[in-house]
Formats: structure tokens, sequence, C-alpha cells
């Protein structure tokens, strides 16, 4: 599904150049559950930006469902996100003024559907995630957890290609860590492909792949 | 994404920003008020010097003698040389023309009016009984000059409220006589106090009858003519006749000059309505001002929102679709301020109206109309900055950055 060859990334930072990720080679199949773990500065999170097209590498090639996806320009890939990512940030990210029902409604309003489908896909969601109760509540009426799982049914609304978590438990106490990582693994059980970045060894040890970076190269791919 | 959701998006940011949507309706309304209050002041105006000029008579057109080659804005001030005099007998004949409704030959000279032993120069006006109607006077007591034919007179006349107060003191005016020069003449009207209208303040004149002050003056030449044509469309029918009437009197010369109220109208017609246009702009400057502070703010709304524009774009926002968002924020605050500012502006001019009673203050239409379209202009105009600085935002840094 996803095919990574040869991926280079370079941040300018005043004179210095910094290497984030260095050939990076990388194959995720349909339906893979992978962790990325690495210290701070592993380049990680900008691998999974890139893998989110959110970044574009400076070298190598990147397939996406089986179309090169490397030369898009940004409304080309604004629409890909559209279709094929699924985003779940370590701060939430939701909009403040929005209740829960619209901020899970928000990629598909950005892409156009029709009212009446939005509505119907908003009830599934609602029910699958046990947000029926706060459906018109506003973020900042919600718990953390409730925040997240708001976030990630969101991510799940316009049915993506895979799901890409960065640190989603990082701003949680462990017990509603342990409830999101519960709903995630559930999207992967129904089929999702799920990757996850995260420095928490537990958190990272429940996927059925792990990879390790150090300095923008990935050092290890243990499965099972 | 579909225009009801863009629509409802902005709809959301406008609501969720209550200082700054309050911010931004004022500056605009302020402006949109400033323009429709203005325009209508200079409105107004026009309206009320068209109004007097209506007030001296309608469709009004005055015969000068003499050939004047430079022509003047004020009746009063026009002086032509005189190759021969204009006469009753001149006067008369015009009343040929069928464009005419009436007219009045009027002389006008200082004359030392006497009561008892007070004495006072005022103006004495030599005219018919149809000077009332074509000057649209008013008497407060008793009648104008009799109707008769001007060549005779009566030893009658008509004073101004003032001259009645301060000659007779006190008493009655009405039925007394008076001296003016060697000539005595009984009070059978007083004028309505008027004011000034162009040039003569009612107040203080006496008018007696034409032949009566072609006696006292000792002269056959009239001042002037005043005619009154029948209608708004007649006048110019009215002026031609005048002048192909009095050059066959004249031998053949073109001696008189014509001149109508509808030439110095429209000239201070033209003047004021340049000078609300004026106005107005320089009150439209306060939209321009209102559309850079909606630019600050939208900026500023970029960078307390980066967090947001992120997201979105990280949910498949394209640039098209966060540029149109921003532009539908500011026309929805546009048009708030222009309909608040449109309230503000009318609530403005009825309370100048009750102010000033005695002028019509309305908005032009164009005043109505441009201000909004204004505003709106500028709102688009100047948020096109913060609109591409924000489809623009790359959403990882956006994103990152707490």
């Amino acid at each position: 599904m996803i095919r990574l060859s040869g991926i280079e990334r370079v941040f300018r930072v005043g004179e210095e150049e910094v290497h984030a990720l260095r050939g990076i080679e990388l194959e995720i199949a349909r339906g893979e559950y992978l962790s990325l773990m690495g210290p701070s500065g592993s380049g990680k999170s900008t691998l999974l930006n890139v893998i989110g097209l959110l970044d574009r590498p400076n070298a190598g090639r990147y397939e996406l469902d089986g179309r090169d996806v490397t030369g898009l320009d940004d409304d080309e890939l604004s629409r890909a996100r559209r279709e094929k990512m699924g985003f779940v940030f370590q701060f939430f990210h939701l909009v403040a003024r929005l209740t829960a029902a619209q901020n899970i409604e928000l990629p598909m309003v950005l892409a156009g559907i029709e009212p009446g489908e939005r509505k119907q896909r908003l009830a599934r969601l609602l029910s699958a995630y046990g947000l029926e109760a706060r459906a018109h509540h506003r973020p900042d009426q919600l718990s953390g957890g409730q925040c997240q799982r708001v976030a990630i049914a969101r991510a799940m609304s316009m049915g993506p290609s895979v799901i890409l978590a960065d640190e989603p438990t990082g701003n949680l106490d462990r017990h509603t860590g342990q409830e999101v990582m519960a709903v995630l693994e559930r999207v992967h059980h129904g089929g999702g492909s799920v990757v996850l970045v995260t420095h928490d060894p537990e958190i990272g040890a429940r996927a059925q792949r792990r990879l390790r970076m150090v300095d923008g190269a990935i050092v290890g791919d243990e499965r099972g | 994404m579909r225009l009801a959701d863009t629509l409802g998006f902005a709809w959301q940011v406008v609501r969720g920003y209550r200082a700054r949507t309050l911010l931004i309706l004022l500056a605009m309304g302020i402006g949109v008020a400033a323009v429709v209050a203005v325009s209508s002041i200079g409105e107004g105006a026009r309206l009320y010097v068209v109004n007097q000029f209506g007030s001296l008579g309608t469709h009004l057109v005055i015969v000068l003698p003499g050939r004047s080659e430079t022509a003047g804005a004020m009746p009063g001030v026009l002086i032509g040389k005189t190759p021969r005099d204009l006469t009753i007998e001149d006067a008369l004949a015009l009343k040929r023309s069928p464009a005419i409704r009436r007219l009045a030959p009027l002389i006008v000279g200082a004359g030392d009016v006497r009561v008892g032993a007070r004495n006072r120069e005022t103006p004495v006006l030599g005219s018919t009984s149809e000077l009332m109607d074509i000057r649209h006077m008013a008497m407060a007591q008793g009648q104008f000059l009799p109707p008769g034919d001007p060549r005779h007179s009566q030893p009658v006349c008509v004073v101004g409220a003032k001259v009645a107060t301060e000659l007779f003191a006190g008493r009655s005016a009405l039925g007394e006589w008076l001296r003016v020069g060697d000539r005595r003449f009984r009070v059978v009207g007083i004028l309505a106090t008027q004011g000034e209208s162009l040039g003569f303040n009612t107040d203080e004149i006496v008018i007696v009858p034409l032949a009566a002050a072609q006696a006292l003056f000792n002269t056959e030449a009239l001042f002037r003519i005043l005619v009154e044509a029948k209608s708004r469309e007649q006048i110019a029918i009215a002026q031609s006749d005048i002048e192909e009437i009095l050059r066959e009197r004249h031998e053949g010369k073109r001696e008189v000059t014509v001149i109508t109220q509808d030439a110095v109208l429209a000239t201070f017609d033209r003047i004021l309505r340049a000078l609300t246009l004026a106005v107005g702009g320089l009150a439209a400057i306060s939209l321009a001002v209102a559309g850079i502070l909606i630019m600050n703010v939208m900026l500023i709304s970029v960078t307390q929102r980066r967090h947001e524009i992120g997201l979105l774009k990280a949910l498949g926002a394209t640039g098209a679709n966060i540029r149109l968002m921003f532009f539908t924020e500011a026309v929805l605050l546009a048009l708030g301020g222009a309909l608040l500012g449109l309230a503000v502006g009318k609530l403005g001019q009825l309370f100048i109206g009750q102010l000033f009673p005695s002028i019509p203050f309305t908005a032009p239409w164009w005043a109505v109309i441009a201000a909004p379209l204004t505003a709106i202009g500028t709102a688009v105009l100047f948020s096109v900055a913060p609109a591409r600085r924000a489809a623009r935002l790359d959403p990882v840094r956006a994103l990152s950055k707490r």
C-alpha cells in the first residue's frame, strides 16, 4: 500500500543542514499495525508527516496505493490527504468553537459531501466511538479521552487507507491512554492500517511491527 | 466544499470571536453611516437652495434693459448699458405672448418715507398687483395693490412689516396715510414677514403703484420686468417671444437682456451636487480606513488561528477552500457593518432633521447603494493578503508550534 524508497528530508536551520531522514526504505502493507519509536529528534515525526503527505521529501520516491505521489502539488496533496489519510494528534487539534459532531463532520464538509450522506456517516461514527451523548458538547466540555475519541472518529470519517497517530497518548494519563489505544486497535482489527509514533516503549510494544529510528535512519524492524 | 458549508463555517467564526466581530462591525458601520449622513446633509442643502429659488417665483423670467454680454449669477447685480429705456408699453406688449401667464413691471428707487414727525429712508418699489403672485408674497393684513391699468394709479401703498411697526410705532398702520417724497399714500396692506430673498428684504420696503413711482422718481424707464411663464416647458418659448416682441418695438435692435431663473437654479444645482459628491467621497475615506482595519484584524486572526488552518489543511482543505473561507468571513462582516451603518446613518439623518426641520435631509440613492458596495468591496480587497497568507501556511509548521 505504501512504498518509500530512498527518502531524504533535509531541513535548513540557519547555516546548518539537518538530515531529518536518510535513505528511508519502507513498505507498509494494508492492514498493518506499525509503531515508530526512537529518541526525540530521531525523525519519527518527520517520517510520519512524509507518509501523511503533510511534508515533501527532498529526494526519493513515494508510492501510495500504486500511484506515485512524490510530485503532487499542494492542492493535489490536500485532496489525497482528504481521501487516504486520517490524522490523530497528541494535542487532539479539535476546533474549539465547534461541537464534537461538527468536528467529526469537518473532513466530510471540506470534501463537499452531501449533508444527507454526512448525517448518516456521522450517526454511525458517533455510535461506533460511544460519543452519542457527547455529540453536542464542545471540546472544552469533554475529557481528554473523549477528545481523542472525537479525533479518531474524525480521522475515520472519510474511510482512509491509513490512520497516522502522532503520540496519541502523550497528553493523556495512563488509564485513558490505554482506552484510546484500545480504540485505535479496534480500527486495526476492523481491517484498517495504523501507523503510530510514540516514545513510550509499553505503547510501542503493542504493535505487531515495530520500527526503531535513530538519527533519521531506520535501525530496527521487528515483527510478531 | 459546498457554498452553504463555507457560509456556515464563516458564520461560526464570526459568532465565535465576539470582540473582533464587534470591532469590525463598528468600524464598517461608522464608515457607511458617515457616507450616508454626510451625503444626506449635502443633498438636504441642495434641496433647500432649490426650494428657496422656487419661493422666489416659479417659472420666472427677468427682463433687464440693456444688452449685457457678461452674465452674472444674481439678477440684482446685472448692469447693462441702456441705449433705450424699457417702458410700460413694452411691458404691456409682452402680454401678446401665449407662453406668458402674467408679468409685473418694476421700478426701484430710494424714498424718504414720512409719518408725522417720523421719517425713514427705504427702498420704494413701483409695480402692479401681479407682483404679489409672481414673487409669492403673502399679506399679514389688508390687501395688495389693486388691479387696474398700470398707466393710472391710485394713491395707495403696501408696506413691509418692519416699516409698519417702526413708522407707526404700535398703532395699526392699516388705513393710515404716509408720505413718500411729496406724495401721499394710504396704507392698504402690510406684508407678512418673509425676510431676505435675493437682494430685497421685503420687511423694509414700500410698494406703490407703478405710475405713482414713475411720477415720484420722475422717470419713464422700468428697472425690470418680471415675467412668469405658464409652465416650466414654456420658459424657453416665453424667453424667445420676449426677445422677438421687444426687438420689433425697438426697431430691430436687441436692447434687452432676458435671464431665466432656471439657468441660475441649474448652476446652483450643479455646484451643490458636486459638493455633496465631494463630501461623500471624503466620508468614503473612512471606509478605506475600515478596510485597513479589517485587513489588520484578519492578519492577526490568521496568526491566532494558525493551528486551525494547519488542521484544516491536514484534513484536506485546499488553498482555494481556505481563501474562500476568509473572503466569506470578510463579506459577512462587511455586510453586517453596512446594514448597521445604514441604520445608524438613517437615525443620524432623522436626528439632524429634528434639529433643522426646514432643511429636507434625504440620503441620495447613489449613496445608499454605493456605501455598502464600497464597504464590501474594500473588505474583500483588504482580505486578499490575509487569505493568501492563510492558504499558503505549511500544515506541519502550523500544527507543531504551540
